[in-house]
């Protein structure tokens, strides 16, 4: 409260300052512009910020922004998605003065960001994932995704062309919409290159648990799978362990291909730093922030790894094309005649899901060729 | 083709390998924890021990290039941390299970500030030893990499037991931890032996980081326990305080820990979450079978704070 006070106070000598100085009718350009070259945005991640994935992903984006002129950055690592993080975005805005607060994690949105919507209707907050929805959320509220599903396809293409066994593994979290249709994609990129694959697929029920991404990589690898990748929020575990047992491996998140050269086929990465630019272009300008943010490779909000040394000729074409039409934009991953893995029409002959269909963000199935099950 | 297709034997082989490549940390916290509990004090900073050593490994391990030194810094830290957690332990009105929880907490707090600058760089790892060799199989080759520390913990486990009943040392931590009185009218100082029982359960505590960090799975991460060293003191109990006990806990855990991933893989996919809850149950299970309403927990040391 203390530091509210000061705030206060700082603004009202400013105000005063400016007034003396321009004149009476003036005085209140000054003051808009003061507070606007003093906004602090907020970055708050769920785990470290350098896990060669998720988190590392929306850190660079952060840390882009630190060199523009008038912003000032803060962050906090490692919050739980509990009663924490409402207590880290407290602070963000009471002690820092925080104005734009990116909570970057799937579970702190509801109820923990809402709760602090209603709490300062002032500051904007800006979630990662897939939840706003006009009719239900307040106007301060906002969430912003990439189609990184397109991605996961690319790397299924590459998979695709790279599998001996024709059988590929994926190590996922938890069954989200996100994370079911990077599974879906990732078959389907696949299928694309020959329609007997199969992607047999681990949930290990958290974001984060290096042992058992171990485990579950090898599981996969004792089954014959033989192009790996993940959903997890840190993949270096299971990159590491896959390079290590003799399988190839597709990246998710971050470029990790670092950590596992010859292995590494190519992988689906965050471009974040141009979200984040247009969000804090917005704030300088003074114009409303959008609520509803999407974009994918087109928009250059997900880019691909480079293509690694083991990706065959036939391969790198394949890639090429399917990048050149996608970024045309309109590209569909889930188009009939499809069916779930319980054999339920998911998309029936001639329909077609393009990546910015909503209903893809509802996503409760995992195609057919899929082995898994989303309970 | 066929050579890779086991099918349903992945589940038994995951679950034999999973014993082998997961218990490892858990041996050495609970063989260490069952030392300092014999002296009679409860020692719960071990899963921050366990954090500052997994980094202190991998650290070390990245700036001299070798493993052994890192793991030889990681006892070493352990000690520390041990020694220190005896050291304020003696003296009086301290509780030993409250500074067991800021030690967890300090030692983790502490590996995440030391660890930063090392989650990108690769350490080496710790040799394994290919006891698989004689199959063709690959699967089972995997399966059967086995750490040199694992085979240190199981000897440990062992040499432990016998040391317990049969050398003067293991009559020494006995005799404090279950009776003060008896300790002193000895001669004996069960401050000084609780310090360095505690040490020792430290420095144990931190091979079992090494191991983390440097085989399995093998890197530094901040998330790397995931709470094995809290779950490790528990088995020190569900084992009755008996090092051959902890060894077999251990193992039960680790196996039972694989069980979820490896029924997913052969595509039994529903349910998972209570696949692995498995090891948990199995607890649950064991600890209500083993229990007596008419004797209170057997072996446990009479000096514990939880059973005076």
């Amino acid at each position: 409260m203390t530091d509210r006070f000061m705030l206060n106070r700082r603004q009202l000598l400013k105000t005063s300052a400016a007034g003396a100085a321009l004149g009476l009718a003036s005085a209140s350009f000054p003051i808009s512009r003061a507070f606007a070259a003093a906004a602090t945005v907020g970055f708050i991640y769920v785990g470290p910020k350098d896990d060669y994935g998720y988190n590392q992903a929306h850190a660079e984006g952060a840390a882009s922004l630190k060199g523009v002129e008038g912003i000032s950055v803060v962050e906090e690592e490692n919050v739980p998605e509990t009663v924490d993080v409402q207590k880290t975005i407290e602070s963000m805005i009471n002690l820092d003065g925080a104005s734009l607060i990116f909570p970057t994690s799937f579970g702190y949105f509801d109820p923990h960001m809402l709760a602090m919507c209603a709490k300062f209707p002032d500051v904007q907050f800006r979630h990662c994932g897939g939840m706003w929805n006009k009719d239900k959320h307040p106007m301060n509220a906002g969430s912003y995704f990439g189609y990184i599903g397109m991605g996961q396809y690319l790397n299924g293409v590459v998979a695709g062309h790279t599998s001996k066994s024709k059988k590929l593994g994926f190590v996922a979290a938890k069954p989200i919409p996100q994370v079911l249709l990077n599974i879906n994609s990732f078959l389907l990129g696949a299928r694309s290159v020959d329609p007997t694959i199969t992607c047999q697929v681990i949930f290990t029920g958290e974001w984060s648990l290096a042992v058992k991404e171990a485990e579950a990589t090898n599981a996969l690898v004792d089954q014959g799978a033989d192009v790996i990748t993940c959903h997890v929020d840190s993949p270096k575990v299971v990159v590491e362990t896959a390079a290590g047992r003799g399988a190839f491996v597709c990246g998710y998140h971050a470029n990790q291909s670092p950590l596992a050269p010859e292995k590494y086929l190519t992988g689906a990465e965050w471009n974040w730093a141009k979200v984040y630019k247009m969000f804090v272009d917005d704030l300088i300008a003074g114009t409303p922030l959008p609520n509803f943010t999407r974009g994918g490779l087109a928009d250059g909000f997900v880019k691909m790894s480079p293509l690694g040394p083991a990706v065959g000729e036939a391969a790198r074409k394949q890639f090429d094309a399917t990048l050149a039409e996608m970024m045309k934009g309109g590209f569909s991953v889930i188009k009939g005649p499809l069916k779930s893995n319980k054999g339920a029409v998911v998309a029936t002959e001639g329909q077609a899901f393009a990546e910015t269909a909503i209903e893809l963000e509802s996503m409760d199935y995992l195609v057919e060729g899929v082995v898994g099950s989303t309970a | 083709m066929d050579a890779t297709e086991i099918g349903l034997w992945g589940v038994p082989l995951a679950i034999l390998g999973g014993a082998i490549r997961v218990s490892t940390p858990f041996i050495f916290v609970s063989l260490g924890e069952a030392i300092t509990e014999r002296s009679g004090r409860i020692n719960l900073g071990l899963e921050g021990t366990l954090v500052f050593g997994a980094m202190t490994a991998y650290a070390v391990a990245v700036m001299t290039d070798s493993p052994w030194l890192g793991l030889l810094a990681a006892a070493a830290a352990g000690l520390c941390f041990g020694l220190f957690h005896g050291w304020i332990c003696k003296f009086p009105k301290v509780n030993d299970i409250a500074i067991g929880i800021a030690l967890m907490l300090f030692g983790s707090g502490l590996a995440f500030f030391f660890g930063k600058p090392f989650i990108k760089p690769k350490a080496p790892n710790l040799p394994a030893i290919p006891f698989g060799a004689w199959s063709d199989i690959p699967q089972v080759q995997a399966a059967l990499d086995v750490n040199v520390l694992f085979l240190i913990g199981a000897a440990l486990s062992l040499v432990l037991w016998w040391a317990f009943r049969n050398t003067r040392a293991g009559l020494i931590v006995r005799v404090v931890g279950d009776s003060s009185d008896a300790a002193r009218a000895m001669g004996l100082n069960p401050n000084t032996v609780r310090l360095v029982a505690t040490g020792v359960g430290g420095a144990l505590a931190g091979i079992g980081g090494a191991y983390l960090s440097l085989y399995y799975p093998g890197s530094w991460t901040e998330r790397i326990s995931s709470g094995q060293g809290l779950m490790a003191v528990a088995l020190v109990i569900f084992a009755r305080w008996n090092p051959l006990g902890c060894f077999a806990a251990a193992l039960l855990f680790g196996g039972a820990g694989a069980l979820g991933p490896a029924l997913q893989s052969v595509g039994v996919t529903q349910g998972y979450y209570l696949f692995y809850a498995a090891p948990y149950i199995l607890t649950l299970i064991i600890m209500i079978a083993t229990s007596s309403p008419t004797r209170s927990l057997a072996g446990a040391p009479g000096e514990l704070s939880i059973t005076k």
